[in-house]
């Protein structure tokens, strides 16, 4: 993980408020793709892929509309079986594993409409048979944290876009899954809100690190978030390249992003992007 | 407001007019019948104060069936459309069969009911059942096929069990579609449990209108019908009343 964002006196804090079992600061589990396939039918939407990632390593998958990002996600969180190949998260090979090390985060926010944004964060410790008053307390401390202190009863319908992908992304957290599946976390959100929550989501990785992979549109927002960057082509989907975000960078997101050294990588992303939608 | 004031407005001139043309005979001509066959609104309305107390003993009879009918509904409804969401096979199995009770003609089966069940509450209430369960069934099971798939993998991958994704996503989703199915229930009660009281009965609403068709007591049959229509009305708004209460989030 990076080390030059901010929150250095937080960070010790903020790691140990985080309801996670299965994994302590920092203990992220490995993700690899090997010979990877998969089809609906007749329809082939990835052809042979092969994918490494280190435990604590942030991916940015990149490519086309339609290319099959979502699906190689689902297929990483353990929602989907492939059709060959083998996908392995922390060591785990069949789909219920994967299930278990992986914290899936739709594109849409998807908070529960009859929840307030408090119970809809601790879903995942409910789901554990947690009682409904400790799920609450133990939710309470990181909307401290996260900036949503004030807005534990509040309703969905109720909080900005902004609010509600926060609240999202804390509920994705407490679940405390050493992996991370986002699907375009932040499509849904104006130019300015997602450039904050950018900023935000690099924080809290730096607080409480994990292995993430992270589906999205935006290259520059994939390079500003992720160690690494896979381009990937059209239907049927495969690698182009893969990229290394340049290091250091700044921890302010509109100093960073304006890096020569950032500038440059972001062309050749451009690229091969261009190259694989041919 | 205007939701209340313009169908109030329109009953109440719809009243007057029916007024003028029993008062003035015009009614009874147009009919062809005597002017003691037509009751006028003013005449309903005195036959209720009058015969307040044996309108009121029999509405308590069809109430009484209405309510155990309608909370029989509710369970059968809702246990059949959970059962048939949850098994492929229930719902297979089901699913035609539930379609084929709604074409049985309900008039034809009320004399059994009444040699199998006797001259009680029960006949009426397994009327009521019958036609009532239905929209409860079937609304409840669209609902329960509602859930967002996208919230479904969500919850799934927060470690969710199925039965905790039924009690946490699908049934707060279907809930809005089950008081659909509930309204529509509430307003055909009265129509079963008459139904029901027709075939065979000694109180009742029902039965009284019979009675009074008979004799051509035209006031007071028009005051059962009133008094069955106001306990309807009454029904479906305290169901209104708790979907507000408990989909508060719509």
């Amino acid at each position: 993980m990076r080390q030059d964002t901010k929150m250095p006196a937080e960070t010790e804090e903020f790691a140990g408020a985080i309801a996670s079992p299965a994994s302590a600061r920092g203990d992220g589990a490995t993700v690899s793709i090997r010979n990877l396939g998969h089809s609906y039918g007749e329809l082939t939407t990835i052809d042979r892929l092969d994918l490494e990632l280190p435990a604590d390593g942030v991916l940015g998958l990149v490519g086309p509309s339609g290319c099959g990002k979502s699906t190689l996600l689902e297929l990483i969180a353990g929602l989907q079986e492939p059709s060959q190949g083998e996908v392995e998260v922390g060591g785990a090979l069949g789909a219920s594993g994967r299930l278990a090390h992986c914290a899936f985060m739709p594109q849409r926010d998807l908070l529960l409409p009859w929840l307030s944004a408090i119970d809809n964060a601790a879903l995942a410790l409910r789901n554990r048979g947690i009682r409904r008053g400790e799920a609450r307390n133990q939710a309470k401390q990181l909307f401290e944290r996260f900036g949503l202190a004030g807005f534990e009863r509040a309703r969905p319908n109720e909080l900005s876009g902004g609010m509600r992908q926060r609240t999202a992304f804390l509920r994705t957290l407490i679940a405390g899954k050493p992996v991370l599946a986002l699907d375009e976390p932040f499509a849904s959100l104006d130019a300015i809100t997602r450039a904050e929550m950018q900023q935000w989501l690099a924080g809290a990785l730096d607080a409480d690190p994990r292995t993430v992979v992270l589906v999205t549109h935006d290259i520059e927002e994939a390079l500003y978030l992720c160690d690494s960057v896979i381009v990937l082509s059209a239907r049927p989907m495969r690698t182009i390249t893969r990229l290394s975000a340049p290091t250091p960078r700044a921890a302010d997101r509109d100093e960073a992003v304006t890096h020569p050294a950032f500038v440059t990588v972001r062309e050749h992303a451009m690229q091969a992007l261009r190259e694989g939608t041919k | 407001m205007r939701r209340w004031l313009l169908p109030v407005l329109f009953l109440a001139i719809l009243i007057g007019a029916w007024q003028l043309a029993a008062s003035s005979g015009a009614l009874a001509d147009l009919l062809k019948l005597e002017s003691y066959a037509v009751a006028s609104p003013l005449e309903i309305a005195e036959s209720l104060w009058q015969s307040r107390s044996l309108l009121a003993e029999n509405a308590w009879v069809t109430l009484r069936e209405m309510l155990l009918g309608l909370g029989l509904s509710l369970v059968v409804g809702v246990v059949l459309a959970y059962a048939m969401h949850l098994s492929g096979v229930v719902r297979d199995t089901l699913n035609p069969l539930i379609v084929i009770s709604q074409t049985i003609p309900i008039l034809a089966i009320a004399p059994i009911l009444i040699i199998w069940l006797g001259f009680g509450i029960w006949p009426k209430a397994i009327v009521v059942l019958l036609i009532c369960f239905f929209p409860v069934a079937v609304s409840t099971f669209a609902g329960l096929g509602t859930a967002d798939p996208e919230a479904t993998k969500m919850m799934r991958s927060l470690d969710a069990s199925r039965l905790q994704i039924l009690w946490r996503l699908e049934t707060p989703t279907a809930l809005p579609y089950f008081f659909t199915g509930a309204r529509l229930a509430v307003v055909l009660a009265p129509i079963g449990a008459i139904f029901g009281e027709w075939v065979g009965s000694s109180s009742g609403l029902g039965h009284l209108i019979l009675q009074d068709n008979g004799q051509l007591e035209t006031a007071r049959l028009f005051a059962s019908v009133v008094i069955l229509s106001a306990m309807a009305l009454l029904l479906f708004a305290l169901t209104a009343l708790a979907q507000h209460r408990i989909v508060t989030w719509r």
